[in-house]
């Protein structure tokens, strides 16, 4: 049986803030200004996310710090960024998790830089339209006449894992095939394909299959991994991307 | 200036085996063993093409690769072809879709399935066979 004792004294519940050290990659490309960092010290409690220290930051310290958040929960997808060298979500990282007392963040590769740590979006969303990611047929559930369509558990479970994509954009800035080719679909749009192909209302694969089956689409992945090792939500683009393929391969119909 | 606005990594960044676990690495040794294999074949074609300069031409090159540094070659060129066979048939075999796990429910803290047990266990042993096979190689290579 579990015991829940009350802590003898306040000192021992009272953590007190240590600091780190936050350096923060600054740049704005509209003003051709050179890439530099800046540094501060950060206050941080064992809970501290990387995204509250830049907010401390800029409310304290230096306003003028460009970062993009929104949910702060790891829901919005708006707040990816390097952080000590790897994409992560600035909001789902505590600092005491790094384990450094020096927490350097700089912006996401593979994105055009708005300015410091936001990046500019736009292939991303061209991308994730580009393969149709809705569900493609001629009638419709709200067509008059029409039943529900019905959807079995196990079809949910072919494709629920890939929906919950929040378009964060982690998955893009780690893969070795965006770092080198600028046409590149990229794993978040492939992992969507995926998603709605596997979908049994849909009747869109054969456009979609069409879309990826470029020389700048499906092949291009080698299957590094590096997507899914980074996903914040377990979407798995790496499992996705080789499903994909497995209908263009004729390993699945 | 635009690839400097685009922020991409590039070669660098590709090449960069360090930061996303044994399947990044696997990955680059992949790239790397295929272009190494590939000078292979082109210097291989150099070689066996001076056959038609005679005799002498074709002995004085095969005296190039009977050097400590020739066999040296030869046992990197069996560790990349070990290696790039081996992890070629799992990479081969992921992109059929085979052994990259099914999709399901996640579950915090997320673990990929694709990244799974089979497909580092392939690497390891891949890069295990490969070490083993230079090993045999070079001791080959060094009793002639």
């Amino acid at each position: 049986m579990a015991t829940v004792s009350v802590p003898k004294s306040s000192e021992e519940t009272t953590t007190q803030p240590s600091t780190i050290t936050l350096r923060i990659k600054r740049s704005n490309p509209s003003e051709s200004t050179e890439k530099t960092f800046s540094e501060f010290q950060v206050p941080v409690q064992k809970w501290t996310t990387v995204l509250e220290a830049i907010l401390y930051v800029k409310q304290n310290l230096d306003h003028s710090v460009g970062v993009r958040y929104s949910c702060r929960q790891a829901s919005c997808g708006s707040c990816g960024m390097k952080i000590n060298g790897k994409p992560a979500l600035a909001c789902y990282t505590k600092l005491s998790e790094l384990g450094t007392s020096i927490v350097t963040v700089e912006p996401m590769n593979n994105f055009p830089i708005i300015r410091d740590l936001a990046v500019n979006f736009e292939q991303l969303i061209s991308n994730h339209k580009k393969i149709k990611p809705f569900i493609v047929r001629e009638d419709s559930e709200i067509t008059p006449g029409t039943k529900e369509f019905i959807q079995k558990p196990e079809d949910l479970e072919k494709f629920l894992q890939f929906s919950y994509c929040i378009k964060c954009g982690l998955c893009n800035s780690a893969c070795p095939t965006m770092a080198t080719d600028t046409s590149f679909l990229g794993p978040q749009a492939l992992a969507q394909a995926f998603r709605y192909t596997a979908d049994n209302r849909d009747q869109g694969k054969d456009e979609r299959l069409k879309i990826v089956d470029d020389s700048h689409g499906i092949w291009r992945c080698h299957f590094a991994g590096s997507c899914s090792h980074v996903c914040p939500k377990g979407v798995d683009p790496a499992m996705a991307i080789q499903l994909l393929r497995g209908y263009l391969l004729g390993f699945r119909k | 200036m635009a690839e400097r606005l685009s922020n991409r990594e590039g070669i660098k960044g590709m090449a960069n085996p360090t930061r996303y676990g044994i399947e990044r690495v696997a990955y680059w040794l992949q790239r790397l063993s295929g272009l190494g294999l590939l000078a292979y074949l082109i210097g291989h074609i150099y070689e066996t093409s001076s056959i038609v300069n005679g005799k002498i031409a074709w002995d004085k090159m095969l005296a190039l690769t009977q050097t400590t540094e020739g066999h040296l070659i030869l046992t990197i060129v069996i560790g990349m072809c070990v290696f790039h066979t081996g992890n070629g048939i799992r990479v081969m075999l992921g992109h059929g879709g085979v052994g990259v796990g099914r999709p399901g429910q996640p579950e915090y803290p997320y673990k990929a399935a694709s990244l799974n047990y089979k497909q580092r266990l392939c690497i390891w042993v891949s890069i295990a066979l490969a070490a083993l096979a230079m090993m045999y190689g070079y001791s080959i290579l060094m009793g002639e």
